[in-house]
């Protein structure tokens, strides 16, 4: 029983991280209406950014707000770059362009930073003010992070005109334009938003896994796999998922399949949800009428 | 001055030239159609004013051009859209698609009056302001697609086939609203439609359009007269 409890709340803790990418994932899906393959490299490349200022000694929440306002603009630049110009290309395009965004960030980190393994501070205290051997300090901070965030984004998706207005700009651009939204304005604040809640979630995942630019390998497919399950329109659907993928990865791998098939378990869980439910656990199943 | 002056204006799809040098006049505060048949260039004349095909020619709207403008800023002026095929912004509720049609409005009070004015109108809505709009019939997404429109408070509206699949009697229904619309909030339309006796039982000004060009222009009442008109496109 005890290793039971002990294996779920380090598959919580996990899982924090999982659902802190699946956000990222699942905004800029909101926004674009894609599936964005270079989510975790990007983030990868934003945490670099954090580092070399600390590096360079700012403070940490300094050098962490820095980051972010960073991020936010590259995630603006590359829309406006790179994705304006193939805007009404078939969605294979996109993908081959974020797959080579995939590679073209993890190249420039290591060949910018190299490939040795750094370490990333932790903001949070290093120790709790209450006894616990069951989380630590750290993994706690993540799954406080991770649901503010998710806050934040429900109430901006939720009840902020802007919000309102980039989902739709995603879902029907031509009828956006109709009612004066600025569908080009709108995409690139989306990337934006997206690079910048990837950053927050690189930021917190470095200190656990330590920085290298193949640091999000094992962790992006988890945290495909926890938007997937979630439901790709669902923001609190994707950070339920990303739970859910810490703690089922935990417990099967200690109970049923050994840590060696861990990684398959995560597109097991994918395929089977794609094929039993598409829109995932909570995500809203379009309906339309004509 | 007229509201909306268009003068020799040209659309392209591709190579294909949709229309060849059209001109016509819509007055404020009055109700003009279009009419024609199958690819006469209707539709592709509303787009062409929104700035949704590649045109050239001149549009003015209050003396002001409009031809290589972006959608989203022609919109602004206060030239309400209401697309071919309704337009519904399928995955949010049907209050949110009316708060999408009020984005360029920035007074608060004048959103949630302009919703009140929509309910007023169109009852249904209300009933199903928390319904996904994308599970709403094909008539309450028209009524919606109207309601969207008069949410920007336009001074202008452009029709594009309202009554398009919808039950004559729900046609009806929506036909007598809009002229509520046009006498009661004052905003001019400019109404594209395949059904000639409906669109000319509403305008006051017609234009008959035949491959990209204007035949005839008139009254409704000269143009329902119209020998010609009658056999071709009132069918009696």
């Amino acid at each position: 029983m005890d290793q039971f409890l002990q294996q779920t709340l380090s598959g919580l803790a996990n899982g924090a991280i999982y659902a802190s990418l699946a956000l990222a994932v699942v905004m800029i899906y909101q926004a674009i209406d894609h599936f964005n393959f270079a989510q975790g490299e990007m983030a990868m490349f934003s945490t670099f950014i954090a580092w070399q200022l600390i590096a360079w000694g700012a403070p940490y929440w300094v050098a962490f707000v820095v980051c972010l306002a960073i991020s936010f603009i590259g995630g603006m630049a590359i829309e406006r770059i790179i994705f304006a110009p193939i805007h009404d290309a078939p969605a294979l395009s996109h993908v081959v362009v974020f797959i080579a965004l995939t590679l073209i960030f993890n190249a420039m980190a290591g060949f910018i930073w190299e490939f040795t393994i750094k370490e990333f501070p932790s903001p949070f205290p290093s120790e709790l003010p209450f006894a616990t051997k069951l989380i630590g300090p750290h993994e706690l901070g993540i799954v406080g992070i991770t649901l503010i965030m998710l806050g934040l984004i429900y109430v901006f998706f939720r009840f902020t005109p802007i919000g309102l207005a980039m989902r739709a700009a995603a879902a029907s651009p031509d009828s956006a334009r109709l009612v004066g939204i600025s569908v080009k304005k709108m995409l690139g604040l989306g990337w934006g938003l997206a690079a910048a809640i990837g950053a927050v979630a690189g930021m917190m995942i470095a200190p656990v896994v330590f920085l290298e630019p193949n640091m999000m390998l094992g962790i992006l497919l988890y945290g495909f796999a926890g938007a997937v399950v979630g439901g790709l329109t669902s923001p609190g659907g994707a950070v339920v998922g990303g739970f859910l993928m810490g703690v089922l990865e935990n417990l099967a791998g200690t109970y049923v399949i050994g840590s060696e098939l861990k990684l398959t378990f995560a597109l097991v869980v994918i395929v089977t949800v794609l094929l039993f439910r598409p829109a995932g656990l909570f995500g809203r199943v379009v309906v339309q009428r004509v | 001055m007229a509201m909306l002056e268009v003068r020799g204006l040209e659309a392209f799809y591709g190579h294909t030239q949709a229309l060849h040098g059209l001109d016509f006049d819509l007055d404020e505060g009055g109700i003009t159609t279009i009419l024609g048949a199958n690819g006469a260039g209707k539709t592709t004349t509303l787009r062409s004013i929104c700035g949704m095909v590649s045109n050239n020619g001149s549009i003015t709207f209050d003396g002001e051009g409009l031809v290589g403008q972006a959608t989203e800023n022609i919109v602004r002026k206060g030239i309400a859209h209401v697309p071919e095929g309704r337009g519904t912004f399928v995955r949010v509720t049907t209050e949110e698609n009316l708060r999408l049609g009020a984005f360029t409005v920035r007074d608060n009070k004048k959103i949630a009056d302009g919703m009140e004015r929509v309910y007023t109108y169109f009852p249904r809505l209300k009933e199903r302001r928390n319904q996904q709009a994308g599970t709403l019939s094909g008539g309450e997404q028209q009524m919606l697609a109207v309601g969207r429109a008069m949410m920007l408070q336009p001074r202008l509206m452009l029709l594009d086939e309202p009554s398009f699949g919808l039950a004559p009697l729900i046609v009806k229904e929506l036909f007598e609203i809009l002229r509520t619309i046009n006498q009661d909030e004052g905003v001019s339309m400019l109404l594209v439609e395949q059904n000639a006796t409906l669109a000319l039982g509403l305008a006051d000004h017609a234009y008959l359009l035949e491959t990209g060009r204007v035949v005839m222009s008139g009254t409704s009442d000269d143009i329902a007269s119209d020998e010609n008109v009658r056999k071709s496109y009132l069918g009696y």
